[in-house]
C-alpha cells in the first residue's frame, strides 16, 4: 500500500495519471456546471421568501464549501509531504492556495451582494462571516510565506508548517467567533435557516458543488504539474519529454 | 550540563542581553501607550464611550505592541550564527525555544502588565474590570509571545519579514483578543468572567505544548 502510494507519488509517475485525471475533471466540471447552472437559474424555483436572489446559493454555498474544503486538503497534502517526503504533496498544497482564496473570496463577495437584499446590509459581523474572513487571512498568510522565501523546496515545507499550526487554529478561531458573535448581538439572528431544502433547489446546489470540486481538482492538478516540471526541469525525464514534444531530431 | 541547568542558562542569557539594550525594550511599551492614548484624540473623548471600548482598545494596542516587539526574538541571534549552535546543542529543541519564548515574555510582556494600569485609568476603566485586565494579560500575553514565535521562526530568514509576520500571526491572535477583551467587558459590565479566563488559560496550556514544537520545526527549515 505504502509503497504504491509512493510510486503514484513519485514525480514522474505523477505528471503522467494527473494529466489526464485533469482533462477528466475539467469536462465533468463543465458538464455539471452547465446542467447546474440551467437548473439554477431556469429549472429551479424562486424561493417564496426570498424570490430571485435566493439563486446566489448556487454559487456561494459551493464556493464557501470549497473554501474549507481545500484548506483541509492543503493542511493533509502538508502532513504528507512533511512527514512521507512526497514532494508533489508540496506542489499540490502550494497549488490548491490561490484557488482556495478566490473561492473564499468568491464565497464573501456573493454573500455580501446576498446579504444586501435580505438583511438590508453589505456586511455584518455575523460569526460565519467572521471566520470566513479569517480563513481568507490565513490563506493570504500563505501564500505571501510562499512567494516571500526564494528557495522553492525551503518555502514548502516552511509554508507547510504554518498551514498545519492554522489547521489546528481554525477550529479555535471558528467557535470563539462563534461565542463572540453571540455575546454581542444574539437577538438579530440572521442566519439562514433551511430546514430541508426541496429537491429542486437541492439537485442545482449538488450540481454546482460538485462541479466547483471538480474545477479544483483540474486547475490545482494543471498548476502542480507546471510547478513540478519548473522545479525538475534538470531532471532526465523532464528533458525526455520536452524532446519527445519537439518532435525528435528537429533540435 | 544537565537539560534544567542548559534551559536556565539560556533564559538569563536571553534576559541579560536584553535588559542590556534597554532602549529596544523601552520601544514597543511607547508603542503601546501611543496607539491607546490615540484613541481618544481620534473621537469624541465622552468618558462613557471610551469606557466603553478601553476593553477592545487596550488589547488590540497589546497585540500591536507584542507584534512589534516579537521580531527580536531570533533575530539577533540569527545574524550572528547563535541560533545555528542551539540547532546543534544535544537538548531538544523545543525546550529550548520554550526557554527564549520565556525569557522574551518577560522582558517584551511583562511591562505591559505594568503600563496597563495606567492606560485603564486614561479610558475610564475602574475597580473590578482593572483586575480582570491584568489578568487577561497575564494570561494572554504569553499565548502571543508562544503563537508569535512560530511566526517569527517562519520568517526569520527573511530580509523584510515584518510585513509578512503580521499578516501570518495577527489571524492567529483572534481568539486571544475575543476572550481577552470580551473578559474585560463583561467585568466591566458587572458580569461572571471565569468562561473567558478558563479558555485563556486552556488555550495556554495548549500553546505551552505545542507550539515550540511548530517553532522548532520552522526554525530546523529556516536554517537548512
Amino acid at each position: 500500500m505504502w509503497a504504491w502510494l509512493h510510486r503514484l507519488g513519485s514525480p514522474k509517475r505523477f505528471y503522467g495519471w494527473s494529466g489526464t485525471l485533469a482533462r477528466w475533471a475539467g469536462w465533468g466540471s463543465l458538464l455539471l456546471g452547465a446542467a447546474g447552472l440551467y437548473y439554477a437559474l431556469f429549472a429551479s424555483p424562486a424561493d417564496y421568501q426570498q424570490g430571485e436572489s435566493v439563486r446566489i446559493m448556487y454559487v456561494h454555498v459551493p464556493a464557501a464549501w470549497l473554501s474549507m474544503f481545500i484548506y483541509m486538503n492543503i493542511a493533509f497534502a502538508s502532513l504528507t509531504s512533511l512527514v512521507w517526503r512526497i514532494k508533489v504533496a508540496d506542489m499540490v498544497a502550494a497549488a490548491s492556495a490561490p484557488i482556495g482564496a478566490w473561492f473564499t473570496f468568491l464565497a464573501l463577495a456573493t454573500g455580501s451582494l446576498w446579504g444586501k437584499p435580505m438583511w438590508g446590509t453589505w456586511w455584518i459581523w455575523d460569526a460565519r462571516l467572521t471566520s470566513e474572513l479569517i480563513l481568507l487571512f490565513l490563506y493570504l498568510g500563505y501564500i505571501g510565506l510562499l512567494a516571500a522565501i526564494e528557495e522553492r523546496e525551503t518555502a514548502a515545507r516552511a509554508a507547510a508548517v504554518l498551514a498545519l499550526v492554522g489547521v489546528v487554529n481554525i477550529p479555535i478561531i471558528h467557535y470563539s467567533v462563534e461565542w463572540w458573535s453571540t455575546l454581542h448581538q444574539g437577538a438579530t439572528v440572521t442566519k439562514l435557516d433551511k430546514p430541508s431544502i426541496d429537491w429542486t433547489m437541492l439537485r442545482p446546489l449538488l450540481l454546482m458543488a460538485f462541479s466547483a470540486t471538480l474545477f479544483y481538482v483540474a486547475v490545482a492538478l494543471r498548476l502542480a504539474r507546471a510547478e513540478l516540471l519548473r522545479r525538475e526541469a534538470d531532471s532526465q525525464w523532464v528533458r525526455a519529454l520536452v524532446d519527445g514534444h519537439q518532435g525528435g531530431g528537429e533540435r | 550540563m544537565s537539560l534544567a541547568h542548559a534551559w536556565g542558562a539560556l533564559l538569563r542569557r536571553d534576559v541579560i542581553l536584553a535588559l542590556r539594550q534597554r532602549g529596544q525594550l523601552a520601544n514597543p511599551l511607547l508603542f503601546f501607550v501611543l496607539v491607546v492614548a490615540l484613541f481618544p484624540l481620534g473621537m469624541n473623548p465622552d468618558p462613557n464611550l471610551l469606557r466603553s471600548i478601553a476593553p477592545g482598545v487596550i488589547w488590540v494596542g497589546a497585540l500591536l505592541a507584542a507584534m512589534l516587539a516579537l521580531e527580536s526574538m531570533f533575530r539577533s541571534d540569527f545574524d550572528d550564527g547563535a541560533l545555528e549552535q542551539m540547532l546543534l546543542t544535544p537538548y531538544p529543541l523545543p525546550l529550548l525555544v520554550l526557554a527564549k519564548v520565556a525569557a522574551h515574555w518577560l522582558v517584551t510582556g511583562l511591562p505591559l502588565l505594568l503600563v496597563a494600569p495606567l492606560l485603564a485609568m486614561l479610558l475610564n476603566l475602574e475597580g473590578q474590570a482593572v483586575v480582570i485586565l491584568l489578568a487577561s494579560l497575564a494570561l494572554g500575553t504569553p499565548l502571543l509571545s508562544l503563537i508569535g514565535a512560530i511566526g517569527v521562526a517562519l520568517t526569520v530568514g527573511l530580509r523584510r519579514g515584518g510585513v509578512l509576520l503580521s499578516l501570518l500571526v495577527l489571524p492567529l491572535y483572534v481568539p486571544v483578543l475575543i476572550f481577552a477583551a470580551g473578559a474585560v467587558g463583561n467585568a466591566q459590565a458587572g458580569m461572571a468572567v471565569t468562561g473567558q479566563l478558563a479558555f485563556l488559560g486552556a488555550l495556554l496550556a495548549l500553546a505551552v505544548a505545542l507550539a515550540p514544537l511548530a517553532t522548532a520545526a520552522a526554525l530546523r527549515i529556516s536554517l537548512d
